[in-house]
């Protein structure tokens, strides 16, 4: 009852939604960059939003399914194909024994999500299958996939049986995606402390992601961001989303295996329903800041989590017609 | 004993309780004992408290303090007040002193000369200061089981490398810095380091899943190449 790893892919680990309540240890949460596209996987294919899925990133893998089941692929459309034949993102797939799930070019975006009924069976650790990969525990052996690995898959199921493959995740819930390049946040507790060409600049100008970024943090490049005067600041925690900006005046945002404390000025933290958009983004590309209110940011995140407790229903009502 | 505390948002999910604004060791206390209480006694939709110096964030489930006209962060965090208003008064600090046995210099301490060097000191006395002192973990952050502490001597003290290094064995021991602290895993780093100690800082099967917890004391006391490695077979490899 496995899945076999003909080819890993660039970087492809197990995440879930990541591992809470050992952050007072200086245990990083990790879990999956785009935590929608994560969703949406999981849910297609009858599973919990807290199991596993496979994030695959912009070059994805080959696998070979060792048992009939349903998989799903959200986020970055990297043109899968089930045995060479074209298949689409946000829709239930049925899979059998011997089948090949192989990737293309990367068409949109930048991770993708692979979610199979049941989950896969690797075991929790701490609370998570998210793969720590620089503590080199959780997921799969702690570490991200390679060639000739074989992907337990938890053999019984999870009784999910789909009555139709005709339909799929529809564009309203996933609308967030179509504005790519404004990314809302709120400002930050250190925002007063930057000089006023800074502040206006931080919410106004256009930021390059640079290179030099990955499941940790993504650094900006644009107008060096200064502080009025250099200021001590102590250690305090910081989240998925949190911008802060080091001496040298780049912005680095931090995403999901970014430490648990953080000693630099905190200029915003990106609303949380815009992190999808940030993990679908790749080296190169252009973002605006635009600023929104703490409530705002509260109510966008609520109501998204209630689109997809909708989501969660009519898919259960669709397998039971 | 709670009005000079301040309350912000912290994302969708988070309250970032500030305490004061430097660094005190009854300060610091004080935050440790209220996440302890916090984490003993949740409220419904508590996930986690994250203590540090100056502040404490509660982490909560917005969904469960979701409502038609009030805000969730003011419902939350009214909750938290009542929480610590529910507080014992006695102070519940049984603060641990936690030695760590240390091989200063040669392989496992590259910068010891260094850092002697700069304080114009001999590597035998930085050993010997480093040892003297007793330090309090304010925090864990930067890797798992990393303890930010204080009480350094500042007659040790030695900025970071210019270049940080690539790869840092676990368990290194270094000076940033007025700081000190231990590596619990590998990690890329900038400290000047002066040992390493074949102690697990972090174990994550066991819970707590860190040898050193916020909160506690920290002595550490010199241990030879030959007690190292003997330490080492008797609790496993630390490689």
């Amino acid at each position: 009852m496995a899945i076999m790893i003909n080819k890993p892919g660039m970087l492809t680990s197990l995440q879930d939604l990541g591992r809470y309540t050992y952050q007072q240890y200086g245990v990083i949460v990790s879990g999956s960059m785009d935590p929608f596209a994560h969703t949406a996987a999981n849910l297609l294919v009858g599973n919990s939003e807290g199991e596993a899925t496979l994030e695959v990133t912009l070059t994805g893998p080959k696998l070979t399914f060792g048992i009939d089941t349903f998989i799903a692929i959200c986020g970055a459309d990297l043109t899968p194909s089930l045995n060479e034949k074209a298949i689409e993102n946000w829709r239930t797939i049925s899979v059998r024994k011997g089948d090949v799930l192989e990737f293309g070019n990367c068409k949109w975006g930048c991770r993708a999500y692979i979610a199979v009924a049941g989950g896969y069976d690797t075991g929790r650790v701490m609370g998570s299958k998210s793969t720590y990969l620089r503590a080199g525990m959780g997921g799969y052996q702690g570490r991200a996939l390679k060639e000739g690995d074989t992907l337990p898959v938890n053999s019984d199921g999870n009784g999910f049986h789909p009555t139709s493959f005709n339909w799929f995740i529809s564009h309203e819930p996933r609308a967030m995606y179509l504005d790519m390049n404004t990314i809302r946040a709120v400002k930050g507790r250190h925002f007063d402390l930057f000089t006023k060409e800074s502040q206006t600049a931080f919410f106004n100008e256009k930021f390059k992601i640079s290179t030099q970024s990955d499941r940790m943090g993504y650094r900006a490049e644009g107008t060096e961001l200064k502080l009025q005067q250099q200021k001590e600041i102590l250690s305090e925690p910081v989240l998925f989303g949190t911008v802060q900006v080091p001496s040298e005046g780049k912005p680095i945002i931090l995403m999901a295996d970014r430490q648990t404390t953080g000693g630099y000025p905190k200029i915003a933290q990106v609303a949380y329903v815009d992190l999808p958009k940030l993990a679908q983004a790749k080296p190169g590309d252009s973002i605006v800041f635009q600023e929104i209110t703490e409530e705002e940011a509260q109510i966008s995140y609520i109501i998204q989590k209630i689109e997809l407790d909708y989501l969660k229903a009519g898919i259960r009502l669709k397998n039971r017609e | 004993m709670f009005q000079e505390i301040k309350y912000y948002r912290f994302g969708e999910a988070g309250i970032l309780l500030e305490f004061g604004d430097g660094i005190s060791v009854d300060m610091n206390q004080q935050i440790h004992n209220i996440s302890r209480w916090l984490n003993e006694n949740p409220f419904d939709g508590f996930i986690e408290t994250v203590p540090a110096y100056n502040t404490l964030t509660v982490l909560y489930d917005p969904m469960k303090f979701a409502h038609p006209e009030k805000s969730a962060f003011e419902l939350a965090k009214n909750r938290v007040k009542m929480r610590m208003e529910s507080m014992p008064k006695e102070e519940a600090s049984s603060r641990h002193v936690i030695k760590i046995p240390v091989c200063y210099g040669s392989d496992f301490g590259p910068d010891l000369e260094n850092v002697a060097k700069l304080n114009s000191l001999s590597p035998e006395e930085v050993i010997k200061i480093h040892t003297e002192n007793t330090y309090y973990v304010y925090m864990l952050g930067f890797a798992p089981g990393f303890p930010f502490l204080g009480g350094m001597s500042s007659r040790i003290s030695a900025p970071r490398l210019s270049s940080p290094r690539l790869s840092i064995p676990k368990g290194s021991v270094g000076i940033a810095g007025k700081q000190t602290g231990i590596y619990p895993i590998e990690t890329p780093g900038g400290w000047q380091l002066i040992g390493r100690t074949p102690l697990e800082l972090f174990r994550p099967s066991l819970n707590p899943p860190t040898l050193i917890e916020a909160g506690d004391q920290v002595k550490f006391y010199e241990i030879t190449l030959e007690e190292y490695h003997s330490w080492e077979a008797d609790h496993g490899h630390n490689d």
